[in-house]
């Protein structure tokens, strides 16, 4: 199992349906441009470049699953933990655009629904859930680690979904149920998404515990100890 | 989400294909996928037309077929959605070895088989002739807004030092005696991926440091890569027209 695309191939989505979400993504993509510029400044190209690296990397990397099968993480959920939706979302744009022409993954045609269901959904939508679920769980460990685990999920089923609403729209088949196909792609990337959310939240906590100051979604704030110390006291 | 991209796909050869300025690759693959993609899927023999189009090409840049079947295994996901098709589509049917097959299903499938195949042929005609820097090169060319193609060029020069870096802590794991197996023992795998992000992230504060202090002030120079010929161009942009004049009678007849 290696080298095995999970990216939409050319003809799979009609041509009209992907120049609309080509030039979704195409707006998408501008308004990351800029606000990634506010994030970074002049610093954008060298950070999102190895940023981008980074997700590209890690995406190689695969771990076990069980013995003699291993998987390997997407990363749009972790990208916009570690460094925000703006700088995130161009991260894996950029990674996308490779992929259709460095790698021949993913159809050229289709790099618009690609970035839309990866990039933008998985980034953005994430983003919000995140953020709120920091407002609202304790900035403990296991608050973030909750945190990355519910992000991972949402992001990896609202990206299939994604696939499901542009198979609707400009499908090249007719008469196939749409709510069987939604229920398999949703039953299929909820699976994938437990591997990824456990992973995201592992890496991010990794990362939070060494520097907090590097997790966008803390916003430079520290983690709490999980119980704290005057209960250990009074416990001991 | 494709993994193992380990390896860039490029070719080291000496052929036609090979010494073209990659920004008239660029232009003739896309053009040639997009005007595949729009071909209607009833004409058949448009289809054949195609791939005896990208037959020539990939013979002029000496790229063995053996070369391209093998890689094209990447769109394996979807011809197995492909293959489903036929079984799950409504309306008419058609008997074929006792099983009743959607004629609309068996279209949809044909479809997503051929122009798929296709886009992934021609991507990887043009990735095997043309090195990636090349390939940035030549987007640049294209008027690519610059942040894009400084992005992907940072991201393809730091991606070997980063997976050296990744296979460097994964060997100093084994060599601790430590060989996870089990997906709960993905502890190690993900403290691993937080301390790859921990130097990527530092590894940018230095190159951009590094940038600054050689007098970095926002913007790069252009790529050099020269400008094409006239005749580089018609030779390049040969396969999309005669490829657009198929796609035309097709859509005609």
């Amino acid at each position: 199992m290696d080298t095995v695309a999970m990216h939409i191939s050319n003809g799979i989505v009609d041509p009209a349906t992907s120049a609309v979400f080509a030039a979704i993504a195409l707006a998408g993509m501008i308004v990351c441009v800029l606000r990634g510029r506010r994030d970074l400044d002049d610093r954008l190209a060298p950070m999102a470049g190895l940023v981008a690296a980074f997700i590209f990397a890690v995406q190689m990397l695969n771990f076990p699953v069980l013995p003699g099968v291993s998987g390997h993480l997407l990363g749009g959920a972790l990208a916009a933990m570690l460094v925000g939706p703006w700088v995130g979302a161009l991260c894996v744009t950029i990674v996308l655009i490779v992929q259709a022409l460095v790698f021949a993954d993913g159809g050229v045609s289709a790099i618009g629904l690609n970035v839309t269901n990866m990039a933008l959904i998985g980034t953005f939508l994430t983003y919000g859930v995140l953020a709120l679920l920091l407002k609202v769980l304790p900035r403990t460990a296991t608050g973030v680690a909750v945190t990355g685990f519910v992000a991972a999920v949402v992001s990896v089923v609202a990206g299939s979904l994604g696939f499901v609403l542009q198979y609707a729209i400009g499908g090249q088949v007719d008469g196939i149920s749409l709510g069987g196909a939604a229920g398999a792609m949703v039953g299929v990337h909820a699976l994938i998404g437990v591997g990824e959310g456990l992973i995201t939240a592992a890496t991010v906590l990794a990362v939070a515990k060494v520097r907090p100051d590097l997790v966008y979604a803390l916003r430079g704030k520290r983690l709490l100890p999980s119980t704290p110390k005057s209960t250990v006291e009074s416990a001991a | 989400m494709g993994a193992g991209h380990a390896h860039v796909l490029h070719l080291e050869r000496d052929s036609v294909v090979h010494r073209l300025p990659p920004q008239v690759k660029i232009v003739a693959s896309v053009a040639f996928t997009l005007l595949v993609v729009l071909t209607p899927r009833e004409r058949m023999w448009a289809f054949a037309v195609y791939a005896g189009l990208l037959a020539v090409v990939a013979a002029l840049g000496r790229i063995g077929p053996l070369w391209i079947a093998r890689r094209t295994v990447i769109e394996v996901p979807f011809v197995i959605l492909a293959v489903i098709l036929p079984f799950l589509g409504t309306g008419e049917t058609v008997a074929w070895l006792g099983v009743d097959l959607s004629v609309e299903g068996l279209y949809g499938a044909w479809n997503i088989a051929v122009k798929g195949t296709l886009g992934v042929v021609s991507s990887l005609v043009l990735a095997a002739t043309t090195p990636v820097n090349d390939l940035i090169t030549g987007l640049e060319r294209l008027r690519c807004p610059q942040i894009i193609t400084q992005i992907a060029a940072f991201m393809l020069r730091y991606l070997q030092v980063l997976s050296d870096e990744a296979r460097r802590m994964r060997v100093a794991r084994l060599s601790r005696g430590y060989r996870p197996r089990f997906f709960w023992q993905l502890r190690a795998w993900a403290t691993g991926a937080g301390a790859l992000f921990l130097r990527a992230f530092e590894r940018g504060e230095r190159v951009y440091v590094a940038m600054l202090s050689r007098g970095y002030t926002g913007t790069f120079p252009r790529l050099k890569g020269r400008s094409a010929r006239p005749g580089e161009w018609a030779a390049a942009l040969a396969l999309p027209v005669a490829t657009g004049a198929v796609a035309l009678a097709a859509a005609l007849t």
